[in-house]
């Protein structure tokens, strides 16, 4: 099991490693740096020397092959760098920003698992009724309804409707005031879980009708076993591991930011951390950034791989000798 | 325990939780602490490097120039009291406010304005303003409250020059011993207590003020990245101010009495910016054929909604010279077939032309607009929808065609197009047009000292481009703002500044 998780990290390095390359040449080869986002057209007002004063400031005046090796050196250090823009070191900003993004992300998942794999059980066992058909409908609608119109729509109504709007541009830490936090970050969950909702509800629907189908569910139906816990003992948790499975990429995502929905809702979160980074070019905060996320992204998937052993017996880690 | 048991228990957990959001009270409003929201967050804290719009909204309420720009676009006293010009035009003498103190306490005396001067005109401080200032050769204080600035020339237009946040005087001190791209020590009505990019940006009121006001005791400025949260927030009640770019959220109709949405003409101007250094634009009757082709009124109506007012090459209200007298306003299609035709281009071209989606918000929509007008003449524009940096790398690099943008205006013609119709001028390359008459007619602008004489200069200099059509001028838009009925005595400015929160009462 240890060797096992030893293994997989020893091979997140070079992920790592080859993302953070490819974003170092990706965000460079992208017309247009600090200074031109900056300034706008007005950097063409500036004198070389000028110019070159305000590279020396953005650091940008050494060639870019000598900026990866320092970058490069300094993370291995555990220094993701400095922001001139915000005025502090990149992990700072992230540090600051990933409490919104995790609270975000969590809480849309428990919904968007609470919703999808309550509707897509009862759809499996009521299988063409009329709970199915409402079930598959919902469905369909969170698939199809883009997270903006939703989130929109939500802002719309409690604005003109109930007069209230929760985060106003006042993001409160849930250290700060729970409730207020809650608050704020209960909408753009529901946005977020509800739209992938959509997609748990599917999986758990056809994951459990394949399972439902299968000789052993009979057999524990013979055995005069009540429905409820054939369902919940036997057939819930065997169609587990697709949905796991999706939950999992699903959290890789939310973790990375989700851009609309922060800049919707005005959460100051990872995603649009990032995004501003990159349109006013902060190299350092793009590299941090995007690092960040993949590291996230790439032990999440491990925890899963994980879970699938708890879940299902028969998948193991422990090396058979 | 059943699924529909779990189900309901999962429902009346959620709706718990969001009951309990929504009733949590509004935040502790300071009572006279005014609330503000806008889009986007000034990119830097140095008055003299930074030039976006953004960023100049937050500095000038923490900096001052020595001459400000009023509501009517008149040069009004701010840290200088009062200037003269010598008689030959070679000496500017500016005469000091007495009594004004920095937000760290310090005296504000001749030497600030040297310094800060000097600063602004030393190449390592990298600041675009610089070329507004050349014509000063050296400076003097013949006492604390007295400055002398010594020019090359009788540059009229530097008055103007001094009339921007961009020449903002900062504490000699700071600039001496302090990092001036963080340390914020201005003489404006407010101080800055703390700045979150992107977040919020925490201002107190200068205790110390030397003008009258503010009457609120601080700002809180809120980023809320997207206009149409912003609009729901004023709605909802829980912002007092809002700034607005996109005039299609700012007049989406409210029907709430108890909100006002400002709206001031700006001096900005949206153009369609053609590179006669390009074939086949290089030939005059292809540019004045679009010029006649293109409807401008049609380009208000449909991209902006009608929020705007067709514009020749002057934007202030003091400068501008009746439409009809210019080029081809009204369109003429007619016309413009004949132009084509003289060129020998009847069967058209093809013409790309980029533009940038956010800057300004109805750039792709102009755009389409005159795609669709130029079909008339056979040319069929090809649109190039770019993010903002590349934009702007490319038009700097003078690599493109034609180009949608929004420029900024000035209160002086000078600095408005000194830099786009002179020879050698910064962008003239990029203008991709000069001939002799317009070389002349800046050169003469620029040192005229009478204001009639100086007023037909800048007319003949309308009527000479709009009639070489290197640009295609469009409109005007306005500036929005959005506030309580609570708040008063906000003054809107067509340079869209919010200086005047300096003036705001809040009536709650």
């Amino acid at each position: 099991m240890l060797r096992y998780l030893a293994q997989r990290l020893v091979a997140v390095i070079p992920t790592l490693f080859g993302i953070s390359l490819l974003v170092f040449i990706a965000i460079r080869l992208v017309p247009g740096d600090a200074i031109t986002t900056m300034l706008g057209t007005e950097a063409g007002m500036l004198t070389e020397t000028q110019r070159a004063s305000l590279e020396a400031y953005f650091g940008l005046d050494k060639p870019v092959i000598e900026q990866y090796f320092s970058w490069m050196s300094r993370v291995l250090q555990g220094d993701l760098g400095y922001s001139v823009r915000h005025g502090k070191p990149v992990l700072t900003l992230i540090l600051e920003r990933f409490p919104v993004t995790l609270e975000l992300a969590l809480l849309s998942l428990i919904i968007a698992l609470t919703i999808g794999i309550s509707i897509g059980t009862l759809s499996a066992v009521r299988h063409n009724s009329m709970i199915d058909l409402f079930g598959r409908l919902v469905a369909l609608t969170g698939l199809a309804a883009p997270n903006f119109l939703i989130g929109t729509l939500l802002i719309y109504t409690l604005s003109v409707y109930f007069g209230i709007l929760p985060n106003a541009g006042d993001y409160t830490d849930f250290t700060e005031n729970p409730l207020k936090n809650l608050g704020q970050i209960i909408f753009p969950a529901l946005t977020l879980g509800f739209s992938f909702s959509a997609s748990v509800m599917r999986t758990t629907r056809s994951a459990m009708l394949e399972v439902l189908g299968q000789d052993y569910i009979r057999t524990a139906h013979g055995k005069g076993l009540r429905p409820r816990a054939v369902i919940f003992g036997h057939a819930v948790r065997n169609a587990l591991i697709p949905i796991v499975t999706l939950a999992g990429v699903e959290l890789g995502y939310l973790l990375g930011g989700a851009v609309i929905v922060e800049k919707i809702f005005a959460l100051p979160g990872i995603g649009r951390l990032t995004l501003n980074a990159i349109s006013q070019r902060d190299y350092a905060l793009i590299q941090g950034a995007t690092l960040f996320i993949a590291f996230n992204f790439v032990v999440i998937n491990m925890l899963v791989d994980l879970l699938y052993a708890a879940i299902d017996p028969r998948i193991s880690y422990v090396s058979k000798k | 325990m059943s699924l529909s048991r779990i189900l309901r228990i999962v429902l009346v957990l959620a709706v718990m939780v969001m009951g309990v959001g929504v009733m949590t009270p509004a935040a502790a409003q300071g009572d006279n602490t005014l609330i503000m929201a806008r889009a986007v967050d000034a990119t830097g804290l140095d008055p003299h490097t930074q030039t976006a719009f953004a960023s100049l909204r937050l500095l000038e309420l923490v900096y001052e120039p020595l001459i400000q720009a009023d509501e009517n676009l008149n040069l009004v006293p701010a840290l200088a009291e009062s200037w003269t010009f010598s008689e030959d035009g070679l000496q500017l003498t500016l005469n000091l406010r007495q009594g004004v103190t920095f937000h760290d306490g310090s005296a504000f005396t001749a030497e600030d304005v040297i310094a800060s001067l000097a600063r602004i005109l030393d190449e390592a401080t990298g600041s675009a303003t610089r070329t507004n200032l050349l014509s000063i050769e050296s400076m003097e204080a013949p006492d604390d409250y007295t400055v002398v600035l010594n020019l090359t020339l009788p540059d009229v237009p530097l008055v103007a020059a001094l009339s921007s946040i961009n020449t903002a005087i900062l504490s000699s001190e700071v600039i001496a011993n302090g990092d001036p791209t963080a340390d914020v020590v201005g003489t404006g009505p407010f101080m800055l207590e703390s700045w979150q990019p992107e977040e919020k940006t925490v201002l107190k009121a200068n205790p110390n003020y030397w003008g009258d006001g503010p009457f609120v005791d601080g700002v809180e400025i809120r980023i809320i990245p997207d206009e149409a949260t912003i609009m729901a927030a004023l709605r909802a009640g829980e912002v007092d101010f809002v700034m607005f770019n996109d005039p299609l959220i700012a007049t989406l109709p409210v029907g709430d009495a108890t909100i006002t949405i400002n709206r001031a003409p700006e001096i900005s101007y949206h153009v369609l910016q053609l590179r006669a250094a390009v074939e086949p634009l290089d030939k005059l009757e292809v540019r004045q054929a679009i010029s006649c082709a293109i409807d401008r009124q049609e380009v208000v109506d449909v991209a902006a909604l009608g929020e705007g007012q067709v514009t020749g090459p002057l934007t202030m209200p003091a400068w501008t010279v009746p439409l009809d007298e210019l080029f081809c306003y009204e369109q003429d299609v007619e016309r413009a077939r004949e132009l084509m035709k003289q060129a020998g281009l009847e069967e058209g071209f093809t013409l790309p032309v980029i533009a940038s989606p956010s800057e300004p918000p109805s750039a792709l929509p102009e755009a389409q607009v005159i795609q669709e007008q130029l079909k008339a003449i056979n040319i069929t524009v090809e649109i190039e929808s770019l993010e903002f940096g590349t934009y702007v790398d490319r038009w700097l690099a003078a690599d493109f065609v034609g180009a949608i943008a929004l420029n900024g205006g000035r209160p002086d013609p000078y600095p408005m197009y000194s830099r786009y119709w002179q020879r050698e001028a910064q962008f003239n390359n990029v203008a991709g047009y000069i001939d002799d008459t317009l070389d002349r007619l800046m050169k003469e602008g620029q040192v005229e000292t009478d204001p009639v004489k100086r007023y037909e200069i800048f007319a003949e200099f309308q009527r000479h481009l709009a009639e070489m059509s290197p640009w295609i001028w469009l409109y005007t838009g306005y500036t929005y703002t959005g506030q309580q009925a609570y708040v008063t005595d906000f003054i809107p400015t067509p340079t869209g500044s919010i200086y005047y929160l300096s003036q705001v009462k809040l009536n709650r």
